[in-house]
């Protein structure tokens, strides 16, 4: 079976800047991956490299099996990306930013409903404009997002800031669910104890690199 | 592509609903444009007739800029540009959608700011076909180029100072055509103002070709 992420070299640029400087990974299908690394070390870029938002200068990539050299578009409906930003519409409610997403990628609209029962933004939430929520709202919003999506790489960077204490169980039934139907976890966070205890292996980065695993955590 | 063309710019439109930003700031601006120009030529209706085309494309070429800069300014809000490069919809659909929801708020502008320009400059609103036409041609052409450059401009930090730099040269050739049919139109030669309608449609054309095909590239780009 093909890994769901191989890097090889891999280099980024923004401008002259490496913001990846030959990386080199493999997460293998279903598997749930915490990269861990300090501020500045490349784990966003490693994660937007993944979803096919930033384009590959140099060495080799390929995620879920798309060549990130030739082919970055039609990965993107395949990835689920929670950054820092939640990529939603402040006008549109709740409900409308999820049935947006979901028709936009090709999914069904009834997905909606149930994803936000799940993060508690059901009634009078689900109507309320995203500009009036709170930022764990928000947050919220954006994981329903990824849940009524269901998309089968998960790219989360630093998922659990902003959430509340449910909100932070919540984000970890979500993530362990995904395990079960077999998705693949990618999951950047400086919380390092308890990102490690929901992943199968941590991947140290710095300065643009991946490193070895660190011992006793694999 | 025409489905992803719709998602867009039923989202662009629903968000211009629920915000009224070119209602509350776009409509009122052409207004206070033709004001202005009134002022400027002074209370003669005789001097400010044969202007008036022209005044009123002015002003439509002025509010298109600023309805591309709030389309774009939509997508820069919380991400949402990076949102909408990962949905994975044809940005030629995109575009469409996007040059499709400017236009049908300029055209909307176009009627409420002919109202205003007949009422203002004493015009009697002749040759209404061609009128129309024009109308039609002439925002498609301005949609298509705002929304091609507005992708260009909207990933930079100048971007405010950038668009009009590089819309208005571009949509000088709509400006001449559209004030050319009106004109024509206006002083009761219709016949002659459809001359012009085949300028703006060969325009509209060329402009949705390119943007289509550039603006994918300018999205992942910019």
């Amino acid at each position: 079976m093909a890994p769901a992420v191989f890097l090889h070299e891999a280099v980024v640029l923004s401008g002259r800047f490496p913001l990846l400087a030959g990386a080199s990974l493999q997460i293998e299908e279903g598997e749930i991956a915490h990269i861990r690394g300090a501020n500045g070390a490349g784990k966003t870029s490693l994660l937007r490299l993944c979803a096919g938002l930033l384009p590959l200068h140099r060495g080799a990539g390929f995620v879920l099996g798309h060549d990130l050299s030739l082919d970055r578009r039609s990965l993107r409906r395949q990835v689920g990306l929670l950054g820092h930003q939640s990529f939603l519409y402040e006008e549109l409610t709740v409900g409308e930013n999820l049935r947006y997403a979901l028709r936009a990628s090709g999914c069904d609209r009834r997905r909606a409903e149930p994803a936000a029962a799940r993060l508690s933004l059901a009634g009078r939430l689900f109507d309320t404009p995203v500009a009036r929520l709170s930022a764990g709202q928000r947050r919220r919003t954006a994981l329903a997002v990824l849940l009524a999506r269901d998309p089968a790489l998960w790219l989360l960077d630093e998922p659990h800031a902003g959430l509340d204490e449910e909100g932070r169980h919540l984000l970890d039934s979500l993530i362990a669910g995904s395990r079960a139907k077999g998705r693949t976890v990618v999951l950047c966070s400086h919380e390092h104890d308890h990102a490690a205890s929901l992943s199968d292996r941590v991947i140290v980065v710095a300065g643009g690199r991946v490193l070895q695993e660190p011992a006793g955590v694999a | 592509m025409w489905r992803d063309a719709l998602i867009v710019a039923g989202k662009d439109l629903r968000i211009e609903l629920r915000s009224k930003v070119a209602l509350n700031q776009v409509v009122p601006f052409a207004a206070v444009v033709i004001l202005l120009f009134g002022l400027a030529l002074g209370p003669d209706r005789a001097a400010l007739s044969p202007a008036a085309a022209g005044l009123f494309w002015v002003a439509v070429l002025l509010s298109a800029v600023l309805a591309t800069q709030r389309s774009f300014a939509v997508e820069a809000a919380d991400g949402a540009r990076d949102g909408l490069r990962l949905s994975g919809l044809d940005p030629a659909g995109i575009f469409l959608g996007k040059a499709g929801a400017v236009a049908g708020e300029l055209i909307v502008l176009e009627g409420l700011l002919s109202v205003g320009v007949a009422v203002l400059y004493g015009l009697q609103l002749t040759g209404g076909l061609v009128l129309v036409a024009a109308c039609l041609a002439a925002t498609v052409g301005l949609a298509a180029v705002g929304v091609t450059y507005g992708a260009v401009a909207s990933g930079l930090r100048i971007k405010e100072t950038l668009l009009p730099l590089l819309f208005l040269p571009v949509a000088a050739p709509v400006l001449l055509g559209a004030t050319k049919a009106w004109q024509e139109a206006l002083t009761g030669r219709p016949g002659a103002g459809a001359g012009w309608l085949g300028v703006l449609a060969a325009f509209a054309v060329v402009y949705v070709a390119v943007g289509i095909v550039a603006f994918g590239p300018l999205l992942e780009e910019a």
